[in-house]
């Protein structure tokens, strides 16, 4: 993984804080639409409108999604109790928050990455969403608006924010984390993880430090809303601080907002007295105690996660994955295509053949790929794998398959592909062999360097037809009877 | 004597008296009487006339129009009432108009009774006088120099002023007790989570409890059937059976363990304490055991309180912002109207109580103030935790004195807030309490007994104030 | 009055102008100068009388944030019926194109 994004001499330190909205149908503490782009304020009602009078209930769901995501992250569900937090702000209807506190739902836990890098959780809980404010007229700047209008349409609805802790120590690994953690997200059906509705919403906390020294004073960075400016917005915050640093400044410790367009952080224009949320137990709830029953039933609710879809794959291949296989099944979980090559190799076909193309040609047309029969896919496969069709050939029909199905057999035949039996490529090997006595003497004695002209031979003996990955194995397998 | 509640809705019920009837009796009494009160904030003579209508409609179908038809019921102004104002006695809320009623509003409908009205109170709930009122203070139809308590005080008075039979008040630390004491009227808070506090705008969300008041025990015990059961809208209502308390207002105090708060007794004026020693002499008398048991926990419990009430009140009046609903003050920015609405919007009582609250829980100050006035919380109920191992019920003074006058403690905050000692102990252990009319002190002025009874021990205390109605001085069959 | 031994709290140091002001500004209220003196020695009377409870031994009570020992109330992801926009933004104190007007914003923080 790239870790070019720390300025020269300084390590990266990043923390983040994600929030995700909750798939529910309703809101957190009310029974009004979860729902996105709805007409400003017709998804509310007393409670999420903060009415005087009104009161807030649990939504039951809503505390399943984050068990479930809980339990995925591997952190400890504990007996939680709601807060009130508590500050003035025109789109929070109470002008108090209802959060978790020092008693969240989900204590500690870790996050593994695919390239095995393992960011520890320090907590995941419940909070309600604010409103939307939209700031009108004048500069576009928000201080320099106009005015403001207020939706409450998103107040109340469901969040649970996930706060990981410092161990994150490159751009790279922040946008990895993210994504893995939205594979999860998706993977537990708590949430659709949607950056770009802001259904998945990012702070990051960035601070650099010279190898081995403690942590620096960190900043805090918003408005994240993409992989790409979660990237970009953490190197170039890091180069700001170090430059600051380098220069004999300090850094001061506040929250910086990612401007996209112009490539930089600047810092939030703050209120005029410091933060004190004043939290204290929300009296109009009762605390949440999750008994092990429940909990067992949210844990047996949870499809299996990306990392376990991953790891199945890769005992599938067996042995020590290459990079490029990794890959693969990186790729092949994040397009949701392990189903289909388990399937496949479930019947007969090779792991490491059904990977390559489930990663490359399945997966560049997922459109169709849902409706690929997996008889076909492994029939394919195994016509490959035997070197009756080439890799080239291979992909032709497979791309017919995608598009009308049928037998991998006969829209070979149509294609005018001449399969190459079993039997005719051992004549061609045996013809080769002896035409090159002295390759094959020097490759049975352990040069592997002349695999690659034996197998040209073959293939230019074969008007290319002899797929190589077949004829290497064939030349392999003799190899193995000699010896 | 004018009819009761319960008599009311019997006659109503029978088809002898129409619901107009009677709610143009409420009505004319108002018109007649209020100028002199002040009781009631609004009066809803159109919707009561239109609603009474449809009661004597049910009769007339035969159908059964409910155990309150036709009773004429004023509310105190902190209930939401739908597209009527509910401002409670607030300038920040002046006009406002809910779109939905409380629970308990609707429950009432649904039994019958006519809303006529709502009552004048302590700005937010926040006084034991209804001096802290916007449109100014209530006076106690017992002497109109003096206030009816509060912060219920339009409540108990429109009930001794003989405007309505029934009224509902909303409890934190005495809220309805202490006016009830103050007007010679029955008013009781129940267990905290009996009644659903939906539609109730938040004081003290740990303590508030809506409640009845009424001339009556059996009137307040009858409303109360109403008004409580579980409300899935209140997360903290409780799953409790129905209560079925109108019974056990007859049963008596035979057997029953009486314990007289000797805090509740020697530290109040002694006219009070000479009328809740004699009280407690005629449970002895009605069968009760009664012996004398102190609590020295009570001590701490008003410090405690006015720490925790203002606390929660300082973060459920943080919405009244001027952004959504009530009075705005225009400003340039959002934040210096936020300020300038709550400083114009607010009386000095309110923002005494949210500087306090504020205070209590911010940086630095929440642990000494708020989370030891939660500990403090614990030691009382532990206090009556122990008493109620040796009794079925409590007694003592609802009130530290009668009536005061209007403008005595106005200046001295903590002189005021003295007023609800006695009532607070069961407010911070959610315990049901009543206070009961029990004789006058020289001047006339009416002294109230309070009972109490451990969590869902409504039945008991009923029981208890039955006991006490009957033997109060000039009841019927009274000893005095 | 003494502050107590072990387990008990030490007497916090009296409110004063400064605090108030401080408070008044976290509550969202401005105060004029007579106001902010009156309520000083309010605040600090009702206070001095609070401090009697750092006189207790409380530290081994748990705190009681609520009278009733519930758990876990919850209620369906069903939805239930809405307001109508109308009426909520009648009573506005502004709105516009069907959302609550508010004068600008300054700060971007939260």
């Amino acid at each position: 993984m790239s870790e070019t994004s720390a300025p020269a001499g300084w390590e990266l330190v990043v923390g983040l804080e994600v929030h995700c909205e909750l798939a529910t149908r309703t809101k957190l503490f009310c029974g009004c639409p979860n729902a996105f782009g709805a007409e400003p304020n017709t998804n509310v009602c007393p409670v999420c409108l903060g009415l005087p009078g009104s009161l807030p209930v649990l939504n039951r769901r809503a505390v399943e999604l984050a068990m479930r995501i809980g339990a995925a992250l591997h952190a400890e569900i504990a007996p939680s109790v709601f807060h009130r937090k508590y500050y003035f702000y025109p789109d929070m209807p109470k002008d108090f928050q209802i959060s978790q506190y020092d008693a969240p739902i989900n204590r500690g836990g870790r996050l593994e990455l695919p390239d095995g890098l393992v960011v520890g959780i320090e907590r995941a809980h419940l909070v309600e969403d604010t409103g939307k404010t939209t700031h009108v007229g004048g500069t576009g700047r928000i201080g320099g608006a106009d005015y403001a209008l207020v939706d409450y349409n998103r107040a109340g609805v469901p969040l649970v924010e996930i706060v990981s802790a410092p161990d994150i120590r490159s751009a790279a690994q922040a946008r990895a984390y993210a994504g893995e953690l939205r594979a999860i997200l998706v993977a537990t059906g708590s949430s659709d993880g949607r950056m770009e509705e802001g259904s998945m919403r990012v702070d990051a906390n960035v601070s650099v430090r010279r190898p081995g020294a403690p942590f620096g004073t960190r900043c805090e960075i918003k408005n994240l809303n993409s992989m790409r400016s979660l990237g970009r917005a953490i190197e170039f915050e890091a180069a700001r601080q170090a430059e600051v640093l380098e220069g004999g400044g300090t850094v001061t410790q506040q929250t910086r907002h990612w401007d996209e367009d112009r490539g930089v952080t600047l810092p939030m224009r703050s209120k005029e007295e410091a933060d004190d949320y004043r939290y204290f137990p929300e009296p109009d709830l009762v605390p949440l105690a999750p008994d092990g029953r429940w909990q067992a039933e949210v844990a047996a609710s949870i499809e299996p996660l990306p990392a376990e879809r991953r790891a199945a794959l890769h005992r599938l291949v067996g042995g020590e994955p290459t990079p490029a296989q990794a890959d693969q099944v990186r790729s092949v979980v994040a397009s949701d295509l392990d189903t289909l090559v388990v399937a496949a190799c479930e019947r007969g076909a090779p792991a490491p053949l059904a990977l390559v193309r489930a990663a490359n040609e399945v997966a560049a047309d997922l459109t169709r790929a849902p409706d690929l029969d997996p008889d076909a896919f492994a029939k394919l496969l195994m016509l490959e794998g035997s070197g009756e069709l080439s890799a080239s050939q291979s992909k032709a029909v497979l791309a017919e398959l995608l598009v009308g199905g049928g037998d991998p057999a006969e829209v070979a035949r149509r294609l005018g592909f001449e399969p190459m039996d079993r039997g005719a490529l051992d004549e061609v090997i045996a013809q080769v062999i002896a035409e090159h006595p002295e390759d094959w003497a020097r490759f049975v004695a352990g040069e592997d360097k002349l695999k690659g002209p034996l197998i040209g031979a073959v293939r230019r003996a074969t008007d290319n037809q002899a797929d190589p990955a077949a004829v290497a194995r064939h030349l392999d397998g003799l190899r193995a009877a000699r010896a | 004597m004018s009819p009761s509640a319960l008599e009311l809705a019997g006659a109503v019920r029978s088809g002898e008296r129409s619901a107009r009837e009677v709610v143009e009796g409420s009505l004319r009494a108002i018109a007649g009487g209020d100028h002199a009160i002040h009781a009631f904030l609004e009066v809803l003579a159109d919707r009561a006339l239109a609603d009474a209508d449809r009661v004597d409609a049910a009769v007339a179908a035969g159908s059964d129009p409910g155990a309150l038809a036709g009773v004429p019921v004023a509310l105190k102004d902190n209930l939401c009432t739908r597209g009527v104002p509910t401002t409670c006695s607030s300038r920040i809320l002046a006009g406002w108009r809910p779109p939905y009623d409380a629970t308990v509003v609707e429950r009432l409908r649904a039994a019958g009774a006519v809303i006529v009205g709502k009552t004048n109170m302590d700005e937010f709930a926040m006084g034991s006088s209804t001096e802290n009122s916007c449109s100014g203070p209530s006076r106690n139809p017992h002497d109109h120099g003096r206030v009816p308590g509060g912060s219920s005080g339009g409540s108990a008075a429109a009930v001794a002023a003989g405007f309505v039979p029934l009224s509902l008040g909303s409890d934190t630390g005495g809220s309805i007790r202490q006016p009830a004491a103050f007007c010679g009227v029955v008013g009781m808070k129940p267990t905290y989570g009996l009644v659903s506090r939906y539609g109730l705008v938040a004081f003290a969300s740990s303590l508030d409890q809506v409640g009845p008041l009424g001339a009556t025990v059996a009137d307040v015990a009858a409303t109360f059937e109403v008004i409580a059961g579980h409300d899935a809208r209140d997360s903290t209502s409780l799953r409790a059976p129905a209560p079925d308390i109108l019974a056990s207002v007859g049963e008596g105090v035979v057997g029953k363990r009486i314990g007289l708060v000797t805090e509740l007794v020697d530290g109040v004026d002694h006219e009070v304490a000479a009328r809740v020693r004699e009280a407690a002499e005629a449970m002895t008398a009605a069968g009760a055991s009664v012996e004398e048991v102190s609590i020295p926990q009570f001590r701490y419990g008003l410090a405690a309180y006015y720490l925790i009430a203002p606390a929660e009140a300082s973060s459920n009046l943080a919405r009244f912002d001027g952004v959504r609903y009530g009075l705005r003050v225009e400003a340039p920015d959002v934040a210096a109207m936020n300020v300038a609405t709550r400083t114009a919007g607010f009386g000095a009582e309110v923002k005494r109580r949210i500087m306090l609250g504020t205070y209590a829980l911010s940086a630095g100050y929440y642990d000494a103030y708020y989370a030891r006035a939660q500990r403090v919380r614990t030691l009382v109920s532990d206090g009556f935790a122990y008493a109620y191992a040796k009794f079925d019920a409590l007694l003592g003074a609802t009130t530290p004195t009668t009536a005061f006058a209007l403008g005595e403690h106005t200046e001295d905050p903590l002189s005021m807030y003295l007023s609800d000692t006695c009532t607070v102990p069961a407010s911070l252990a959610g315990h049901p309490a009543i206070s009961v009319p029990f004789g006058t002190d020289r001047a006339g002025l009416p002294v109230g007994i309070q009972a109490m009874a451990p969590a869902l021990g409504e039945a008991t205390l009923f029981a208890l104030a039955g006991a006490l109605e009957r033997a109060a001085p000039g009841a019927a069959g009274g000893d005095r | 009055m003494t502050a107590g031994g072990a387990g008990r709290a030490s007497r916090p140091p009296a409110i004063g102008p400064e605090q108030v002001r401080h408070v008044a500004r976290l509550a969202r209220l401005e105060l004029g100068d007579e106001e902010l003196s009156r309520f000083t020695s309010q605040l600090a009377s009702v206070l001095d009388y609070a401090a009697e409870l750092a006189e207790l031994d409380v530290e081994e009570l748990e705190p009681m944030s609520h009278p009733l020992p519930l758990r876990n109330v919850l209620r369906e992801d069903e939805p239930s019926p809405q307001v109508e926009r109308d009426e909520v933004l009648a009573e506005a104190p502004a709105a516009e194109s069907g959302r609550f007007r508010v004068p600008r914003i300054l700060s971007e923080e939260r």
